[in-house]
């Protein structure tokens, strides 16, 4: 008799155990959601702010005689910009001011005003406006990323340049505008002027390099080991082997890539040939697992149908097989080229970590891939390439999200069950 | 570009010799009455392969020789006083050449001894590349006639055609092979060259790493010390960090997964964890130096503790949240192995569930868990981006997580990025440590199958 109160004790210690277990289990996943969300949040709430880009309205009144129409080069038009902008600001003497207030706009404004004029060369004679970017600092000061109530001397922003921004948006100067060619421009040493046109097609032309070596290769290779390789030790040699490499460091294919495919080959450095090689020997053991495994999830009763009805087994293969299988190694692929996408060791490796200002065309060009340009970025001591970072980061995400939905409805769409 | 003109044009070769083959089979058995062996499309194919491939073979090996060829003859054609015995100044001058000859910026003054030898390297490579084409489409041409020659209704096209394409299948999948030899092979052969400049006791046990070796004798700071004892303590310290945050996190959410959650739970659980797994390391990166590190450092200061910016824990932390969803699911399938008749046995002798996942589950999954543990060590072990960018640069030997410690990733990375000759201490540092990381990953990866293999329950 004595012994029940003890049971009941030792029971309720148990179940409180139980829930103890069960709320450990629980919190580890509630934790992975949570740093999740923090993880995307976090990059979202620095990076939504770079796809607006500050920009300022400057007046001219620039007269024919100023500019050389036919040689547009020849004009000093950030002479024109400053000016104007000294205009804009009277009283302004000293070098050092000087030199603030011509640090409001992006030195790059004189090109936009080059643009506009050979665009429409009637402007010339009359007053017109023209919205140009403001520079970094300026730009951080409108998103409100820059603290107006430190002291001076710890601002980036000094009490001049503060009057004039206040002065320039009492007089509808200053406006936040969508910032297009954040798309449409490659790198750039100015925050203001940098863009991921040219990482996005070095990511397209070293995909494209990866895709035309690793898919056929990769496909051809699964379909031998499954279908027609004799069981032996040479093919358990290949599997151990495939099974391996897709667990080697990203880091090594570098290395193999610097040694082999630059100093061996001759390929061209920071090339997205080269790029698209190491990263097609990475992406292979994928492809080859997941081909493998679609192959195999083909029923063995379509390939004694077709070999009843007098195929070879060849044409069994080629003719039913494989087009069965194909949305399976589709599905591999497309989640092999993503990986592929945001990988960024190796590359660092073979050179294509440059500071790159021309859009690459060909697959030798120099070139940087999206992840790098990341890389790159996210180094840069300047607080706008924070935001720019973010949103290329951003750009990234939204790919791999959209290849990966992709393989996700391919394999919805053409899974069968047999 | 004109290499890809070129790879078209045999292409299109090869199609049009499809056409030829199919339609030429099947006139020659209607004319003759005879029937065909094979089905005529196995005739175009046998026209098109021999007109393709012969002519891509020669293009390749073309295309792989044609750049030491012509780099020979152009030294050959050189003026003495070009040439130097230094191979360095040599690699050099060749670079000016090519330059010159692409018409970019050169590192010297133009003189018309090396204007002449841009000029002869510049038309070598025209006469090479036209030489090319003639001998490509040479080749294709003269395979697309004979093999359409050959196409007689008793040809066995579609034995040939079928043997070709498995040699192909079988070249495709030595290819990993060939990989893993390019791997090992450049490693060791790199390694060597570091261990004629630096032994190998000094680098495996050496406790000082500062790989700036001295250009000048009197030189401050600069002493080429390559001891990695540093970097390996490193690496450790910020792979157990790892592990302490990946191994709870995501072996307590497969156990919840797999014996507690319902589907609902884990349709939205499971679909959370891929999504951790896809995000790409830079990414993962970025949010350790510029969320998390900071974040550890104002916390730590908040307490009165001395953080550095870029410390061990920040970079270790975020390396684990990237191994939960590995750990997570590898635990996942583990757990799912071990039959129900276990658990039902354990629920019938009166233990509550969580009873049965500590004391029958897990012991029986045990393995498989140790396993997935250090495939997710090899992982952290090889991984570059979140150290390069949130771990430090310099080589301290400390076991302290708030402070800086550099990884064998970093190092290399450090050392390869960036121009620097081929041939210094420095850069083939980072391939003996590229050897040590292939060498460790591969070793835990074939322990952890083993272990695998070994301990694994049979329970039918």
């Amino acid at each position: 008799m004595s012994g029940e109160p003890d049971y009941a004790a030792r029971l309720r210690r148990r179940h409180r155990s139980e829930m103890r277990f069960r709320f450990y289990g629980l919190l580890s996943i509630a934790l992975a959601g949570v740093i999740l969300v923090v993880l995307i949040g976090s990059i979202v709430l620095k990076g939504y702010s770079a796809f607006w880009q500050t920009h300022v309205r400057l007046d001219f009144a620039i007269s024919a005689e100023q500019v050389d129409i036919d040689n547009l080069r020849e004009t000093n038009w950030g002479g024109l910009v400053k000016a104007t902008l000294r205009d804009m600001a009277p009283g302004v003497t000293g070098r050092r001011d000087k030199r603030k207030l011509y640090q409001f706009v992006s030195p790059n404004a004189g090109y936009d005003l080059r643009d506009a004029i050979a665009a429409d060369p009637g402007l010339l004679g009359t007053e017109f406006s023209l919205w140009v970017k403001a520079s970094d600092d300026i730009d951080m000061l409108t998103k409100g990323h820059l603290d107006r109530t430190l002291p001076e001397s710890d601002r980036r922003v000094s009490d001049l340049e503060l009057g004039w921004y206040d002065r320039f948006v009492g007089e509808g100067r200053i406006e936040l505008r969508f910032n297009l060619d954040f798309f449409t421009t490659a790198d750039s040493r100015e925050p203001e002027e940098a863009g991921i046109q040219g990482a996005l097609m070095g990511s397209f032309l070293t995909l494209l390099v990866t895709l035309a070596l690793s898919f056929p290769v990769g496909v051809m290779a699964a379909v031998y080991l499954e279908e027609f390789a004799p069981k032996n030790r040479w093919t358990d040699i290949i599997e151990a082997n495939i099974n391996n490499l897709a667990a080697v460091p990203s880091i090594v294919f570098g290395l193999l890539g610097l040694a082999v495919v630059i100093s061996l080959f001759g390929v061209p450095r920071s090339a997205p040939l080269a790029g698209g090689i190491v990263l097609a020997l990475m992406t292979l053991p994928t492809i080859i697992i997941a081909s493998r495994a679609a192959l195999k999830a083909v029923p063995p009763s379509i390939r004694e149908a077709a070999t009843g009805l007098g195929a070879s087994p060849h044409q069994v293969v080629m003719h039913h097989v494989l087009p069965l299988a194909m949305p399976g190694i589709l599905t591999g692929t497309i989640i092999g080229l993503a990986q592929a996408l945001g990988e960024s060791a190796p590359l660092l490796m073979i050179g294509m970590v440059a500071f790159i200002v021309d859009t690459p065309t060909g697959f030798t060009d120099p070139a940087t891939v999206l992840p790098v340009q990341i890389y790159i970025w996210a180094d840069s001591p300047e607080r706008a390439f924070v935001e720019k970072t973010s949103a290329a980061i951003m750009v990234l995400l939204a790919f791999l999200a959209c290849m990966n939905a992709t393989a996700v409805w391919l394999r919805r769409k053409f899974e069968r069950r047999w | 570009m004109h290499s890809l003109i070129l790879a078209a044009t045999v292409l299109l070769l090869a199609l049009f010799g499809y056409a030829l083959g199919r339609s030429r089979s099947r006139n020659l058995a209607v004319a003759s009455g005879q029937p065909l062996h094979s089905l005529p499309t196995y005739y175009g194919g046998y026209v098109a392969i021999w007109c393709g491939l012969p002519a891509v073979l020669v293009m390749a090996v073309w295309l792989g020789a044609e750049g030491a060829i012509v780099r020979a003859l152009t030294v050959q054609s050189l003026p003495a006083a070009l040439v130097s015995d230094d191979p360095d100044r040599m690699a050099l001058l060749l670079t000016d050449i090519r330059n010159l000859a692409a018409g970019s910026i050169v590192s010297r003054d133009v003189d018309p001894a090396l204007q002449a030898a841009a000029d002869h390297y510049q038309s070598l490579r025209q006469t090479g590349f036209a030489s090319m084409v003639v001998v490509v489409l040479a080749c294709a041409m003269a395979g697309l006639v004979w093999a359409r020659r050959r196409v007689v209704p008793g040809l066995r096209a579609r034995n040939h055609v079928e043997r070709i394409i498995l040699w192909v299948l079988v070249a495709c999948s030595t290819i990993a092979i060939l990989t893993t030899i390019g791997i090992v092979l450049s490693l060791i052969f790199e390694t060597l060259r570091f261990f004629e400049k630096v032994p190998l006791h000094e680098f495996l046990f050496g406790l000082h790493w500062s790989p700036q070796t001295a250009i000048r004798s009197d030189q401050v700071g600069a002493s080429g010390a390559f001891g990695a004892i540093p970097l390996f303590a490193g690496t450790l310290l910020i792979t157990l960090i790892a592990m302490l945050v990946a191994g709870p996190i995501g072996l307590m959410s497969a156990i919840y997964m797999a014996e507690y959650a319902g589907s609902r739970l884990r349709s939205t659980a499971k679909p959370i964890l891929e999504v951790l797994a896809g995000i790409p390391t830079v990414v993962y990166g970025f949010f350790a130096a510029l969320t998390v590190a900071p974040f550890v450092r104002q916390s730590g200061g908040s307490i009165g503790l001395d953080v550095a910016s870029e410390s061990a824990l920040a970079a270790g932390v975020v390396m684990g949240i990237m191994i939960i969803p590995f750990v997570s699911s590898l635990s996942d399938d583990v757990i799912n192995a071990v039959p129900q008749s276990l658990r039902d046995a354990s629920y019938g002798l009166g233990a509550t569930q969580s009873e049965t996942i500590r004391q029958v589950i897990l012991p029986a999954a045990l393995p498989g868990i140790v396993g997935a543990f250090m495939l997710a060590i090899s992982r952290a072990i090889g991984e570059t981006m979140i150290v390069v960018m949130a771990a430090g640069l310099a080589a301290n030997l400390t076991a302290n997580p708030l402070e800086a410690v550099t990884t064998v990733t970093v190092q290399i990375v450090t050392l390869l990025v960036g121009d620097q000759e081929f041939d210094s201490a420095k850069t083939l540092a980072a391939f003996a440590l590229g050897l040590m990381l292939f060498v460790v990953t591969l070793g835990l990866n074939l322990l952890a199958l083993s272990v695998v293999r070994k301990y694994r329950e049979r329970y039918d």
